[in-house]
């Protein structure tokens, strides 16, 4: 089996994968990092999505291998220890979740959507940019507002 | 209001583990040595098996095991029942054939399960599949239910002629007839209530392990009722219920998909006794859009008779409702049990409805989030509507004129239910002021110059919760003099972590991190009815304040024994403290708490430790209501619909965590708004699934829905001493006959008065067409 080396949330990982295999499945069966969901097999519903080099994709249709040399983050690897990272701040204070089970990937696509047009998201904005997140419990309105507010606390923290 | 009590929109505990990605979903828990399940399914609706030859896949490296029909005859497994029953065609208790868990020599409809691959890994499970050859002999079908009674239609089941299996009459018809016969006017409506996937983001899935030594299944499932589970898992074992132990721990969404067993738990669970290793089971998304159960399906027909001052004198309603191949354990309850909702918020002196349910070869049909009472619901808020437009009326005057008013409360509705509270009239006006209601023919004339049609369309709302009244809990003290609640009830998103901890903050003044919630556990707790049928709010308000009530009365005889003074003597104050009355002595929570597991210093005879469980049963249901508007515009060029506008005023009672109720709000209109507009699940005349994933199958996206604005309109149940009524269906109630009176009414101008669910592009734009497109002369009003 070939072998894949990766950085995942800051550690270097070095395993050998059979060649087929998703990144999804590399991260929860082999690395057992969990946070990361699987919730369709058509990259539809976006539960799966971890940033590779500083990118918000779908880990359920990338390939493990394709990610030799990558900086890999996933939800877990998101807060600072104890500290929420503002995105996951504002989920929580704005009731941007209720089952939890699409949470991860709608943070990790925020926190994406932040990186590449900045902090001050508008709400259409942010129901266009939420076209490959799918969330059956809250109805988006409060993931909306979870996302603009944790955006406009990401400027003040340049480092999240 | 008390720190950290009822009534604070607090953040939820339970969001500290989710937001990090810290849940413990089931498919997280990978036990040591665990094997994978992997189902194969029947390619046909209808199909008799001649055969099933697995050599060649037993040879695929990785497999453990393939298990058949055949091996599930010889171990004796048996089939899920219905937990209603009602009668057939002849009067006599309906037919109810087992929902098999595997098919024998007979598959039902596509999807199946036919065999079991048991190995190392899920791709080896896979690879065996594909070397299965089943010996189909596909039989003619009938997946449609207008179909399903059709003279020569294929017979499902060949004990159903005609596929009937329940026909039932609810109400009162002679009073119906005579109502009708005297009516000034009778409006009259058809429609279609599209078959929908209930989709909760996380797969079915399940882990089962069995103890040799314990003689014991271990079931770790994503499921809302591990103790009705097991009930019906040890019957299709044919074992009795303690030798399986159920767990559910996070769970990624229920809407009531979860709280029906499907065949895959029980299959697991033999896997993993046969295999004699853990097995793990995870639906994939297009397995679960074949096998999960379906909801709604219904064909109705509504008549509503008015008199002169368009006040209503009865409802007549006609339903066909599918039941799909074989009755799931609430299929039946789906088309019946909520039926109650037909009489709404109004005086309807008389009301008749006969209900046909009839078998297809399509997978079973389950609850999904209203379980009928969005139906009831669509019945007579659509009929009202039509009546409307017959009468060139306001639909909310003609609405108003018919209101039961707040002072007849409690109200028997003379039907089914009976409410215990509520001001409709006071809703109404509430919606229609935030909605701008009578602003609304400017916004109609301003779209219609811009070349879009608008609408807006009105329902009430009134639903049955918490009509399962009874339930099980603990509250258990430890030394420390922290809380651990323990009930039969299952978080899935609705925050019960956090409204426990609400009510135990408010009840035994303990702040929320002194408090701990268990997962729902049957072996830590020994009776649950589960989470649905918006009930948790309720039953946990009454169950953990009568629980708490008796741990402080131990907890006072206990500081009674330490500060030496009567148990009369003794309050429980503010900051969780025992106080003697008229003096300084007082003992804190933890301190009696600590003294209480101290048997040595109590009196011989008294029983030590500081907790109580008991069941409780409310004295009776609740009726959350409210009242939607939604709004719609469409452009008649490309079918495009756009919800412009949705506003509901909602009377849940007194809210534990207004925060939360909201959210269930904007969730349960949305899950109303997207089979308005594009959840459909379709199947082809040879009963093959059209719409088997998210790529066919048109869930609601952020971009597709409305910002709600909601109001409260609270008045105090009366059927429980908190008041609370609950708040878990009510938003997709009132959203699925909104949306489609905002649709009728945008449509409308143009003649069209029958437009069915989904309002898809297509649709929209073949009905404008068809109906000769926007008129010009409107454009230009």
């Amino acid at each position: 089996m070939p072998l894949v080396n990766m950085t995942v949330n800051g550690r270097p990982v070095a395993r050998e994968v059979e060649a087929n295999t998703l990144l999804v499945l590399f991260l929860r069966e082999t690395l057992r990092l969990t946070g990361t969901h699987v919730g369709c097999d058509t990259t539809q519903c976006g539960a799966c999505v971890v940033h590779v080099n500083g990118r918000a994709v779908k880990s359920c249709t990338t390939l493990a291998l394709s990610c030799e040399d990558a900086e890999v983050v996933t939800i877990e690897g998101l807060s600072d220890g104890e500290a929420l990272h503002p995105m996951q701040a504002a989920f929580r204070e704005h009731h941007g979740l209720q089952c939890g089970y699409c949470t991860p990937g709608m943070i990790m696509s925020a926190v994406g959507m932040v990186r590449r047009l900045g902090t001050d998201l508008d709400r259409d904005t942010i129901r266009d940019e939420l076209e490959g997140n799918i969330c059956r419990c809250t109805g988006y309105q409060n993931i909306v507002e979870a996302i603009r507010a944790g955006a406009l606390a990401m400027a003040d923290r340049p480092d999240a | 209001m008390r720190e950290f009590g009822i009534g604070q929109s607090l953040p939820r505990t339970e969001d500290l583990r989710l937001v990090r990605g810290t849940g413990r979903y089931t498919d997280d828990i990978a036990p040591a040595g665990s094997a994978r399940m992997y189902v194969l399914r029947s390619q046909h609706a209808f199909a008799r098996i001649g055969g099933i030859a697995i050599d060649a896949a037993l040879e695929v490296p990785g497999v453990l095991a393939i298990l058949t029909g055949a091996d599930a005859t010889a171990d004796g497994l048996g089939g899920f029942t219905s937990m209603v029953r009602r009668t057939g065609p002849d009067g006599q208790p309906n037919f109810e054939p087992p929902f098999a868990v595997i098919a024998r020599d007979v598959t039902r409809y596509v999807g199946e399960p036919v065999a079991v691959i048991v190995a190392e890994t899920l791709n080896a499970a896979k690879d065996a599949a594909e070397l299965i050859e089943v010996d189909y002999e596909a039989q003619p079908c009938v997946a449609d239910l207008a179909l399903a009674d059709a003279p020569g239609a294929p017979l499902v089941w060949e004990q159903c002629p005609g596929n009937l299996c329940v026909l039932t009459e609810v109400g009162d018809k002679s009073a119906t007839d005579d109502a009708f016969a005297r009516a000034a006017h009778v409006a009259q409506v058809d429609f279609r209530i599209s078959r929908v996937a209930v989709s909760t983001m996380e797969p079915r899935t399940a882990v089962a392990e069995w103890s040799e030594a314990d003689q014991r299944f271990t079931l770790h499932a994503s499921i809302q009722n591990p103790h009705m589970s097991r009930e019906q898992l040890a019957g299709v074992l044919g074992l009795p219920s303690h030798r399986i132990r159920a767990v559910a721990l996070d769970v990624g969404g229920g809407f009531g998909l979860k709280g029906v067993p499907h065949p895959e738990l029980a299959l697991v669970m033999w896997a993993a006794r046969r295999v004699g290793r853990p097995v793990r089971w995870t639906s994939e998304r297009s397995e679960g859009f074949l096998a999960d159960c379906h909801a709604r399906d219904q064909i109705v027909h509504a008549e509503l008779a008015l008199d002169e001052e368009a006040r209503f004198l009865g409802l007549r309603v006609r339903v066909k409702a599918n039941f799909g191949a074989y009755l799931s354990l609430a299929g039946v309850h789906c088309a019946l049990g909520n039926i109650g909702g037909l009489s709404g918020v109004y005086v309807l002196p008389a009301i008749h409805g006969e209900i046909r349910g009839l078998f297809t070869h399509t997978v079973p049909i389950g609850p999904y989030r209203g379980a009928g009472r969005p139906e009831a619901s669509m019945m007579i808020e659509r009929v009202i509507d039509v009546a409307a437009r017959d009468l060139g009326m306001d639909p909310a005057e003609l609405r108003r004129r018919n209101l039961i008013p707040a002072d007849r409360m409690p109200y028997d509705t003379g039907f089914v239910f009976t409410y215990d509270s509520g001001d409709f009239p006071a809703s109404q006006a509430k919606v229609q002021e935030i909605s701008d209601w009578n602003g609304f023919e400017r916004r109609r004339a301003g779209a219609w110059a811009r070349g879009r049609l608008r609408g807006i369309g009105m329902a009430h709302v009134i639903e049955i919760a918490a009509g399962q009244l009874d339930e099980m809990g603990a509250i258990e003290v430890d030394t420390s003099g922290a809380i651990a609640v323990t009930t039969g009830m299952q978080n899935h998103g609705q925050g019960h972590e956090t409204m426990y901890r609400q009510l135990i903050a408010e009840f035994m003044h303990v702040p929320p991190d002194k408090v701990s919630v268990r997962d729902c556990d049957t072996d830590q707790i020994p009776y649950g009815f589960g989470t649905g049928g918006s009930r948790s709010a309720v039953v946990a308000g009454f169950l953990l304040e009568t629980l708490a009530s008796k741990v402080i009365a131990k907890g006072k005889q206990v500081a009674a024994i330490m500060l030496e003074v009567e148990p009369d003597q003794i309050d429980y104050r503010e900051g969780a403290v025992f106080a003697a009355r008229d003096s300084n002595r007082s003992a804190t929570l933890a301190e009696v708490a600590r003294f209480a597991h101290q048997p040595m210093h109590l009196p011989p005879g008294f029983e030590g430790g500081l907790s109580h469980r008991q069941m409780t049963r409310l004295a009776g249901p609740t009726f959350p209501n409210g009242c939607h508007v939604c709004e719609v515009e469409i452009d008649p060029e490309t079918g495009h619909l756009d919800f412009v506008g949705y506003w509901v005023s909602e009377d849940v009672g007194k809210a534990i965590n207004p925060m939360i109720v909201k959210g269930q709000v904007h969730g349960g209109v949305v899950q109303g708004l997207g089979q308005a507009l594009g959840e459909y699940i379709h199947y082809d005349e040879e009963g093959q699934l059209a719409t088997g994933s998210f790529m066919d199958y048109q869930m609601p996206r952020a971009l597709d829905m409305p910002a709600i604005g909601i109001v409260s309109s609270d008045t105090p149940s009366r059927n429980n001493p908190l008041g609370i009524k609950g708040c878990g269906e009510g938003g997709t109630v009132g959203a699925l006959p909104a949306a489609m009176n905002a649709i009728a009414d945008a449509l409308g101008p143009l003649g069209i008065t029958n437009f069915d669910m989904p309002a898809t592009p297509q649709r929209l734009w073949r009905a404008i067409r068809d109906a000769g497109g926007m008129p010009h002369a409107m454009a230009a009003e």
